[in-house]
């Protein structure tokens, strides 16, 4: 067991995984002398070399554009979007090529890469650097999607996503890197696709993925003192995703509350309502809730901020009003 | 380096004086006299001094008050690069318009716009010019025709364009002022923005901030052609470098090159040889350069004290006088450091307002 933080796990996994595979290099935005914009890639350049951790113009859709060709050439290319908010500037690379190439293809040929990047909010980063846009990846078929929100599994959801045959955007959360936890990484993991149950109750069932997990358990700790259970799913991933772990602990226990960071309208957590209300209808005592981030673009004022997203408060007591 | 416009159209003025670039200086490290340096007037001298010691003051308050905890998020200092929008915008006329990157604080300033507005909105407040919602990179002002810092790298080139499409269209005697830096100049909708700028000749005068770092990539290191004046050059378009330390000659180039988009013969770059004394941002230690590429810039280029120099050798103010608007600045700048520290934060009812007009309205 060690302690390390969400970031050194994803520096860790990087340079695990680039040591044993020699076809999967880094390229993005000062991603190699500088270290990363949020210190990921750290180091790295030293180790492994300035060929294998690229450091390329401000350039987004020659980024990833580049990234698929080599891809598809057989190289495993890391490419990092500095932020997610970006990704709009490469949705065309990302939803036209990399999500369509095998399919149009007859399955002759994928695209193994990893877009690697960060969202969320939590450090008054404004409208165009706070955001939650993995509904727009969600949202085509053809990618997977990881968004890891322990220390653990930053680390294996990033191997695991190193060795996917279709290309993989890996989020992670900016307000994440500094957080801490013991680890063993010599202990196997989930697989891939596979939901994790990080608590266990009789009363509520409340599925969320990434930093959302950390104030969800907030919430059910303090609801556990006041004698409400709750089960806690974190998805790790959304594509694959782990419907199947969502039913089972939906139709023990009847209620389900869906949190996600991300604005409420066509969001991750829209999708799962939809589900659950379709699938588990006849097990369900209540309509399923969902706890999102509010429909407004993401304010630089602390409190605005703040106020804008789902609180472990605000989980705790909607959760409280659902099962009394 | 090369110090030709290369590529300048006929009719846009005479040929520039020759200039010396940021990179040829004596054995002794100074740069020679240039006794063919274009001239400032008395006042223009005394404006530029003023204009450019308000940015460097209210540049080192938010730096502090970063440090404090009292601005969050993104803070990018414009310390160094004080002549580039100062002379542009001595060259410019009222209705112009200007957008830029984010680093913006310094072109709000220029602009005429309130520093406690700026000040505050860099500290999140209600009273901040963007009510707390936008922040260092997301201002705005319609009064100044000032369209706007923006956070997306590049993403004010086309929005620019635009701007200058829409003088062209209503048939306005006013052009675009569109600046970003080096790093942006490697992005693709810089190119698709020239091409149609050119096609229809739009008055537009794009100002590339060349400050030789994109965050800590070089530009040499991001940038398989780094003369920056010429990436105009497969479209026609007109482009010169210019010493961006030195407001003078980026007052004389701006306005050549305001001329030349104004009069209808569309877009002009200027790439303006400039520098950062601070990092890309307020988390960034800068540690992809030396200390002493910094301190010789300082010492050796630094655009106010040129300016403080020539004021004084042609008497066109006394240390007292100076020390006077050196007062006056500070004063202004300490307003707006308490009015940003007092403000009201924002209500939350903020955060429903202005996604959208209310419906019915």
């Amino acid at each position: 067991m060690a302690e390390i933080t969400y970031r050194e796990a994803l520096r860790l996994a990087l340079h695990d995984a680039m040591v044993e595979d020699e076809s999967i290099f880094v390229l993005g935005e000062e991603v190699g002398r500088y270290g990363g914009a949020y210190g990921v890639t750290k180091g790295l350049i030293d180790k492994l070399g300035p060929e294998r951790l690229l450091d390329t113009p401000i350039s987004e859709p020659a980024i990833i554009g580049a990234a698929i060709g080599a891809a598809m050439s057989g190289m495993r290319p890391v490419a990092e979007l500095m932020y997610v908010d970006f990704i709009g500037m490469t949705m065309d690379q990302l939803g036209n090529q990399a999500a369509k190439i095998r399919y149009m293809f007859g399955g002759q040929i994928g695209v193994p890469m990893v877009l690697r990047t960060q969202g969320g909010t939590g450090r008054s980063a404004g409208a165009q650097h706070s955001q939650s846009l993995e509904a727009f990846v969600m949202h085509t078929p053809g990618l997977r999607l990881a968004m890891p929100a322990t220390v653990g599994d930053a680390y294996h959801l990033l191997r695991q996503s190193l060795t996917k045959p279709d290309p993989v955007v890996f989020i992670e959360h900016k307000s994440l890197y500094a957080m801490k936890e013991d680890v063993d990484l010599a202990e196997e993991p989930l697989p891939w696709g596979k939901a994790a149950v990080r608590r266990r109750g009789k009363d509520v069932v409340i599925i969320t993925y990434s930093r959302q997990v950390q104030f969800v358990m907030r919430a059910a700790g303090a609801l556990a003192g006041q004698g409400i259970e709750a089960t806690v799913i974190d998805l790790r991933t959304l594509n694959p995703l782990d419907f199947e772990t969502v039913r089972e602990e939906v139709e023990k226990v009847g209620k389900a509350v869906v949190v996600s960071e991300a604005v409420l309208t066509c969001g991750v957590a829209a999708e799962l309502a939809a589900r659950i209300s379709e699938e588990c209808f006849d097990y369900l005592t209540d309509p399923v809730v969902r706890i999102a981030g509010e429909d407004c673009p993401i304010s630089v004022s602390a409190e605005l901020e703040a106020g804008s997203i789902p609180s472990a408060e605000l989980i705790e007591e909607t959760v409280m009003r659902l099962v009394a | 380096m090369a110090k030709k416009a290369a590529t300048r159209k006929s009719g846009a003025s005479k040929t520039p004086p020759a200039k010396k670039t940021l990179a040829s200086k004596t054995a002794a490290g100074r740069r020679p006299a240039r006794s063919n340096a274009p001239a400032l007037t008395k006042e223009e001298e005394l404006y530029a001094y003023r204009e450019m010691l308000l940015i460097r003051r209210f540049e080192e308050k938010a730096g502090q008050m970063y440090g404090m905890g009292l601005i969050g998020g993104f803070c990018h200092l414009y310390i160094g690069q004080e002549a580039v929008v100062t002379g542009i915008h001595m060259a410019s006329k009222e209705g112009d318009a200007s957008i830029t990157g984010y680093r913006d604080h310094g072109h709000m300033l220029v602009a005429g716009i309130d520093p406690n507005g700026v000040m505050a909105e860099l500290t999140g407040r209600a009273s901040g010019l963007s009510k707390g919602k936008g922040g260092s990179m997301h201002m705005f002002s319609k009064e100044k025709n000032f369209y706007g810092g923006n956070g997306i790298v590049g993403a004010q080139v086309s929005l620019g364009t635009g701007l200058a499409f829409a003088y062209k269209y209503r048939g306005e005697d006013n052009v675009s002022l569109t600046y970003f830096g080096d790093g942006a100049s490697n992005q693709g909708q810089v190119y698709e923005s020239f091409n149609m700028a050119k096609l229809w000749d739009l008055p537009v005068v794009y100002i590339i901030e060349n400050n030789k770092y994109a965050m800590g990539t070089s530009l040499e290191r991001a940038s398989a052609m780094t003369d920056l004046s010429q990436r105009g050059a497969s479209f026609d378009i007109p482009g010169e470098k210019v010493d961006g330390m030195d407001v003078r000659y980026v007052h004389e180039a701006a306005a050549r090159a305001i001329a030349h988009a104004r009069s209808g013969k569309g877009p002009y770059i200027l790439e303006m040889l400039t520098y950062r004394y601070r990092g890309h941002s307020m988390s960034d230690p800068a540690k992809y350069r030396s200390k002493d590429e910094v301190q010789t810039m300082r010492s050796e280029h630094d655009p106010i004290e040129q300016v403080k120099q020539r004021i004084l050798s042609e008497k066109h103010a006394s240390e007292d006088d100076l020390k006077q608007i050196e007062k006056e600045v500070r004063a202004i700048v300490t307003q707006a450091a308490d009015f940003a520290t007092n403000a009201p934060e924002p209500d939350i009812s903020e955060l429903w307002t202005d996604i959208t007009i209310q419906a019915g309205s």
